[in-house]
C-alpha cells in the first residue's frame, strides 16, 4: 500500500504522470491513491522530490 | 448554470487560458475549469522564458516580469564557468517571470475575451458518444455537472489525466521524468540580470541546478535530476539542501517549490475526435531545457485557432483536428523538441569529465561562428574521446537533428 506523508507532501503533482496504472490523482492539495489500481510497484516512491511517499505492508 | 458551449478548455495554466482566450476572442463560447482554487499558486517553475517567445503572445509587463536577462553562466563540474553572451546562440535574452502574476493575467485575459472560468472545478471524466469526446463531467463544490462540448481542450499539464480517461497512453517513463525541487531565496550575493546553470553528476544527476534572478537578491534556486537517479536520501531536495549549504549557505528561503517535468517525446497523437491536447499534457516541454511555458502558449493558441476552425465547418474528428498536430510538429518548436531530445540523450550519459572537457572547448571556440553545428563540430573535434563514446551512430543521430 502507498502511504502519502501528508506533512511532507507539497501537493505537486510529479508522482501522477510516472504512475503506469494511472491510480493517482492531486485533487487541490490532496494526493488521492486508488488502492485497486495501485500495485505497490515504488515508482512513485522513486520519482517524489520530497519523499512523501512510501510503500507500506 | 450554462451546461453546454462551443469548447471546454481543462486546465488553467498558460495553454488552457491561451486556448480560451483565443477560442472567445473569435466569439465561441467557452468555458475553463481550473481545479485549484487559486490560479497558478503553487508555482510549479522557474520562470525562465526567452524575450522573443514572450512577445509573440503578450507585451512585457511590469506588474509580471520579475527581472530581464542579459546572458548566461555555464558552470563545469570542475568549477569552470563559461559566459554565454545574447550575440551567441543558445543564450538568448529572457525574462524570469512572476507565474503567480503572469498565469492570473492570461486567465484574466481569457475572461475578458468572454470566457467563462470556473476554479476549484476539476474535469472528473470524459463525456463520450460513438468514441468522440462531446464534454465533460465537471465537479465544483461537491457536485457533479455534465458539460457538453463541441471540442475539448486538454491542457491538464503534467498530470494529464483526462487524455488518460480517454484512453491516451500518457505515462512518463521513470527516467524521463525530471524530478525537481526549487527555494525562492532571498539575501544572496547575485548578478540580477544572469541565468545560473551548474551541471555534473555529483551535482545533479541528468540535470542541472539553475539560479534564475527575480531581482536584486533574490532568485528561484532549483534542481532537476532525473526520475531514475531519485533515491531516499538522495532525492531532488536533498541535492539542492547540498548545493545550498555549500554556494549560498547565508541564503534564506522564503518558498519551497516541487515538481515534476516530462523529458520524454511528445505524444504521438495529439489529437482525437473532438479533443486536443495542448501544453505539457502533450508533453511538450523541451526535453533539454525543461522549458515550457512557451510551448504551452503556442500550443494552446493553436489548438483555439484550428478548434474554431473545425467548429465553424462542423467537423471535429481527429481528421478535421489533424492540423493541428502536423502544424506544431513541423514548427520551430516541433522541430526543437526533437533535435533537443536527441542532445538530451547524450547528456544524460556523460561524465564528468565529459561534460568539463565540453565546457572548456565550448570557451574556446571562435565565437563568430556559434551555432549548434560549429558546437557540436568542436566538441567533437576537441573531445575525440567523447566523439567514440557517441560512436558512429550516435554523431550522426546528433548531426542529423541540427542539420
Ligand atoms: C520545477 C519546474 C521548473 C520549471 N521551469 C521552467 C522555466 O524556467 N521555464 C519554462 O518555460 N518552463 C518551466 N517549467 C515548465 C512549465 O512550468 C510548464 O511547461 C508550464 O506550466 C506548462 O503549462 P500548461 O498550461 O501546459 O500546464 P500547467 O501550467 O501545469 O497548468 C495545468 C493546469 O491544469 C489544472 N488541472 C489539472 N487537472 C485538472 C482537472 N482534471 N480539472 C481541472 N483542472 C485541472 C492544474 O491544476 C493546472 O493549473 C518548469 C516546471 C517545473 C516543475
Amino acid at each position: 500500500m502507498i502511504t502519502v506523508r501528508r506533512d511532507i507532501c507539497a501537493y505537486c503533482g510529479c508522482c501522477i504522470s510516472v504512475c503506469p496504472q494511472g491510480a493517482l490523482e492531486l485533487i487541490d492539495a490532496y494526493l488521492f491513491v486508488d488502492t485497486e489500481e495501485c500495485t505497490d510497484c515504488g515508482i512513485c516512491v522513486r520519482v517524489c522530490p520530497l519523499g512523501a511517499l512510501e510503500v507500506t505492508p | 448554470m450554462k451546461t453546454s458551449y462551443d469548447m471546454l478548455v481543462i486546465g488553467g495554466g498558460p495553454a488552457g487560458a491561451m486556448a480560451a482566450k483565443c477560442a472567445a476572442e473569435k466569439g465561441h463560447s467557452v468555458l475553463l475549469v481550473e481545479k485549484r482554487p487559486a490560479i497558478g499558486v503553487p508555482v510549479r517553475c522557474a520562470e525562465g522564458v526567452g524575450k522573443e517567445l514572450l512577445h509573440q503572445f503578450l507585451k512585457p509587463d511590469d506588474s509580471w516580469v520579475a527581472s530581464e536577462i542579459d546572458q548566461a553562466q555555464i558552470v563545469a563540474p570542475d568549477g569552470f564557468v563559461m559566459n554565454l553572451k545574447p550575440e551567441h546562440a543558445g543564450s538568448e535574452v529572457g525574462y524570469v517571470l512572476d507565474r503567480k502574476v503572469f498565469d492570473r493575467e492570461l486567465v484574466w485575459q481569457a475572461a475578458n475575451a468572454g470566457a467563462d472560468i470556473m476554479v476549484k472545478t476539476r474535469a472528473v471524466c470524459p463525456l463520450t458518444s460513438d468514441g468522440r469526446i462531446t464534454g465533460a463531467t465537471i465537479e465544483h463544490n461537491g457536485l457533479k455537472t455534465d458539460i457538453s462540448a463541441g471540442i475539448v481542450v486538454a491542457a491538464d499539464g503534467v498530470e494529464s489525466k483526462f487524455a488518460r480517461w480517454c484512453g491516451v497512453n500518457t505515462t512518463v517513463p521513470l527516467r524521463e521524468m525530471e524530478t525537481c525541487a526549487q527555494y525562492l531565496m532571498t539575501d544572496i550575493d547575485i548578478d540580477p540580470h544572469t541565468t545560473v546553470f551548474y551541471t555534473g553528476n555529483s551535482i545533479s544527476p541528468a540535470g542541472y541546478v539553475w539560479i534564475f534572478p527575480k531581482g536584486e537578491r533574490t532568485a528561484n534556486v532549483g534542481i532537476g535530476i532525473a526520475g531514475d537517479k531519485s533515491r531516499s536520501g538522495s532525492r531532488a531536495k536533498d541535492y539542492l539542501d547540498r548545493f545550498v549549504s555549500m554556494n549560498l549557505p547565508k541564503g534564506k528561503a522564503i518558498e519551497l517549490i516541487a515538481g515534476g517535468v516530462s523529458i520524454c517525446r511528445p505524444l504521438e497523437k495529439t489529437v482525437f475526435d473532438g479533443m486536443i491536447i495542448a501544453g505539457d499534457a502533450a508533453r511538450v516541454s523541451d526535453p533539454l531545457t525543461g522549458g515550457g511555458i512557451y510551448n504551452a502558449l503556442y500550443t494552446g493558441s493553436l489548438a483555439a485557432e484550428v478548434g474554431t476552425t473545425a467548429l465553424s465547418n462542423g467537423d471535429v474528428s481527429a481528421k478535421a483536428l489533424s492540423v493541428y498536430d502536423t502544424t506544431w510538429r513541423s514548427s520551430p518548436m516541433g522541430i526543437a523538441l526533437e533535435r533537443n531530445y536527441q542532445i538530451k540523450e547524450i547528456f544524460v550519459k556523460l561524465t564528468d569529465d565529459d561534460l568539463n572537457a565540453i565546457i572548456h572547448s565550448v570557451s574556446d571556440m571562435n565565437m563568430s561562428e556559434f551555432n549548434t553545428l560549429n558546437l557540436i563540430r568542436n566538441i567533437v573535434t576537441a573531445n575525440p574521446r567523447l566523439a567514440m563514446k557517441l560512436g558512429k551512430a550516435g554523431l550522426k543521430q546528433l548531426f542529423d537533428s541540427i542539420s
